[in-house]
């Protein structure tokens, strides 16, 4: 992704068919048995948390081990302001934008300090201490292990008191967030739900600022400090306010999904914080393709894709599918395989992320650019193969 | 009193005395060599101008500021910019991109948010860009990746990052070492042309071709001291310099 070979036209088209795929989301993901409003949210929410992740490790190669923090701290601001202010996801998602942004600011100013493994040292630790302060000194805040939940008796202060009982659903102005149109189609249920759609505008919008930023003036200096970052300060930049920039914007890239994460299911703990799921975003982002603009979504959409099909299994259905072995093999066979499933999905995974960093270090998107330029190869093509290669060898 | 004025400057690395006593005064508007055999320190005296070293002691004035304690993005853009020995470009980026990275940094200052422009807007960075890499005859490769250059393009390259900045001081470490002969002497003419606009330049360099086809002034230094100040005409057959160059480890 050169000056040079970004088009005003490739972007467009880029913007063209990623409204088209959010659109037609529930159409183009039945067939594949993803159709289903949760796992789409989970597509479109982890989408922006790897796109604003791509811009301080794909972009300016600082390499955070601790942004599921601000992934949590969305959270627990949107939930709050479901409890005090409205279940209207507005209020709740500028809150989630305004307190992770703030908290990036403190964060970074000290992290960055250091850079390499110290920083994602530093992060890491970060992230660990908000975990168990979440469970600690702050319960009054989080509710500790319960995590923090709706309840009746909330104030809600802008909201019409309840009628029934029931909780109250967070919704848009009156649109309820778990609303869903249900069609048949080609023998397919699809389903077009209100929190799907709202999280697919915010990652289309999501997308365009980083689109902006990939082709900005800010986006080239981020680009500088990950080429050589000491060149930059005897080239008159001050490398520091850059760094802080796009790690503010990346922080609040992932409080906005925490905060999403509560609009479709108003409920926050602090397991969102734990350095698993730190390390879950940063193998979406490696995964996909660092540094590239669409790398980070499919590499979100891959992982909660699999995850979903893999932790679903179980030994009986893993007999099903192997009923055509003869009854000694399928039973050592069935063994071997549940390693890897259910539970063990994260064993899958961690075979998956391996095979992909030895022999696709670009990431999936390297993999299809691949299998293209062998159907197509453009006359002069190979001078730009040979720039991406040079990119990925970084 | 010039537009750079270096007095006693002391500099040591564990027990070894790099830089002792060095005093330097550069004139506005000229060509100032400083040569010496491998290791007398004029790569270290470089250093202590760009805020990559502090000295021990001494004084460094430039245009009327201290540069002692600034840090480098504030001595540069004060008006200082250098060519390493070593070329240090921006490696994974194109050569368009190389340089027009210091011409954002000469135009919006040590920082600016700049976001929201896209950069196929920035028209006047980008001509101002090519034009620095025409300089260098090296505009025809503009979109490749620095990478991939030999080393003598390499430090072309860095050289059009500096004159891009149009600083009032340019210090160039060894601009010509890695070059073939036909692009030194290409360098040499693009350097006479750059100084007949009245750029203040530092060169250090061991090609004695280049150092006296462009040096208005020549500094010696061995083993970190001042042997001898002059134009070149009286530093050829000065004896001290003979005899640190018979005595040194250059060829
Ligand atoms: N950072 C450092 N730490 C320790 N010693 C150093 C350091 N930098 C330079 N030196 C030593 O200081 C002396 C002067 O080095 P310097 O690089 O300034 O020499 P130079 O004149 O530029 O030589 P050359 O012509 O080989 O580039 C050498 O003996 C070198 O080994
Ligand atoms: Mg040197």
């Amino acid at each position: 992704m050169t000056v040079s070979s970004s088009s005003p036209r490739g972007d467009m088209l880029m913007m063209l068919g990623m409204i088209v795929a959010i659109v037609f989301g529930p159409i183009i993901l039945a067939p594949f048995g993803a159709g289903y409003p949760d796992l789409m949210q989970k597509f479109a929410i982890y989408g922006i948390f790897a796109i604003g992740f791509n811009i301080l490790f794909g972009l300016t190669g600082y390499l955070s081990f601790g942004h599921a923090a601000f992934l949590g701290v969305g959270s627990y601001s949107a939930v709050w302001m479901f409890k005090l202010l409205s279940m209207n996801v507005i209020p709740a998602l500028i809150l989630a934008i305004l307190i992770s942004g703030l908290f990036a600011l403190v964060i970074g100013f000290i992290t960055l300090r250091r850079s390499g493994i110290y920083f994602a040292i530093l992060t890491l630790a970060f992230a660990q201490m908000s975990y168990n302060l979440a469970y600690s000194v702050l319960t009054p805040i989080t509710n500790g292990e319960t995590g923090l939940q709706l309840l009746l008796d909330d104030p809600r202060i802008l909201d019409a008191p309840l009628a029934s009982g029931d909780l109250p659903l967070a919704n848009l102005f009156g649109l309820q967030m778990n609303s869903t149109y249900e069609t048949s189609f080609l023998g397919m249920t699809l389903y077009f739900n209100a929190g799907y759609y709202l999280c697919g505008v915010i990652l289309l919008v999501a997308f365009y600022f980083a689109m902006r930023i990939f082709r900005s003036p800010l986006g080239m200096m981020l680009k500088a400090i990950k080429s050589n970052q000491n060149r930059l300060n005897y080239t008159g930049v001050n490398t520091r306010p850059y760094t802080l920039t796009a790690f503010v914007i990346s922080g609040i890239y992932a409080g906005l999904a925490g905060g999403l994460l509560a609009c479709t299911d108003p409920l926050a703990g602090a397991e969102r914080m734990q350095w698993t799921a730190s390390g879950e975003v940063v193998l979406m982002t490696i995964l996909g393709g660092a540094g590239t603009l669409l790398g980070p979504i499919i590499g979100a959409g891959a992982i909660k894709y699999f995850e979903n099909i893999f932790s679903a299994f179980n030994e009986s259905e893993l007999n099903a599918v192997f009923s055509f072995l003869p009854d000694g093999l399928r039973e050592a066979v069935v063994s071997v395989a549940s390693t890897f499933v259910g539970e063990g999905w994260q064993l899958t995974l961690g075979v998956l992320f391996m095979l992909i960093v030895i022999f696709l270090p670009g990431g999936l998107l390297e993999g299809v650019r691949r299998i293209l330029s062998l159907f197509n190869r453009p006359p002069g093509g190979g001078m730009e193969e040979r720039s991406a290669r040079v990119k990925s060898a970084a | 009193m010039g537009i750079l004025n270096v007095s006693s400057i002391n500099m040591h690395f564990g027990g070894l005395q790099a830089l002792n006593n060095v005093n330097l005064d550069v004139r506005q508007g000229t060509v100032h060599a400083i040569i010496g055999p491998n290791g007398a320190g004029k790569s270290t005296l470089l250093n202590c101008f760009v805020g990559r070293l502090t000295p021990d002691t001494g004084v460094v004035d430039f245009d009327g500021i201290s540069l002692i304690g600034l840090k480098p993005h504030e001595i540069n853009q004060a008006g200082v910019s250098r060519v390493f020995q070593t070329p240090e470009i921006f490696g994974d980026l194109s050569l368009l991109e190389n340089v027009m990275i210091p011409a954002f940094a000469k135009r919006d200052g040590s920082y600016r948010q700049n976001l929201w422009a896209p950069l196929r807007g920035e028209s006047k960075i980008r001509e101002r860009a090519m034009a620095a890499l025409a300089d260098v005859k090296m505009a025809d490769k503009a979109g490749m990746i620095a990478n991939t250059l030999s080393r003598g393009d390499k430090r072309r390259l860095e050289l059009a990052m500096g004159l891009v900045q149009e600083p009032k001081l340019l210090l160039l470490d060894e601009p010509t070492a890695g070059m073939a002969r036909a692009d030194t002497n290409a360098t040499i003419a693009l350097l006479k042309e750059i100084s007949a606009t009245g750029l203040t330049m530092v060169i250090i360099e061991h090609d004695m071709h280049v150092v006296f086809s462009l040096a208005e002034r020549i500094t010696v230094l061995a083993q970190g001291t001042v042997i001898a100040e002059d134009e070149p005409a009286k530093i050829k057959g000065h004896p001290k310099v003979q005899e640190a160059y018979l005595g040194g480890t250059h060829s």
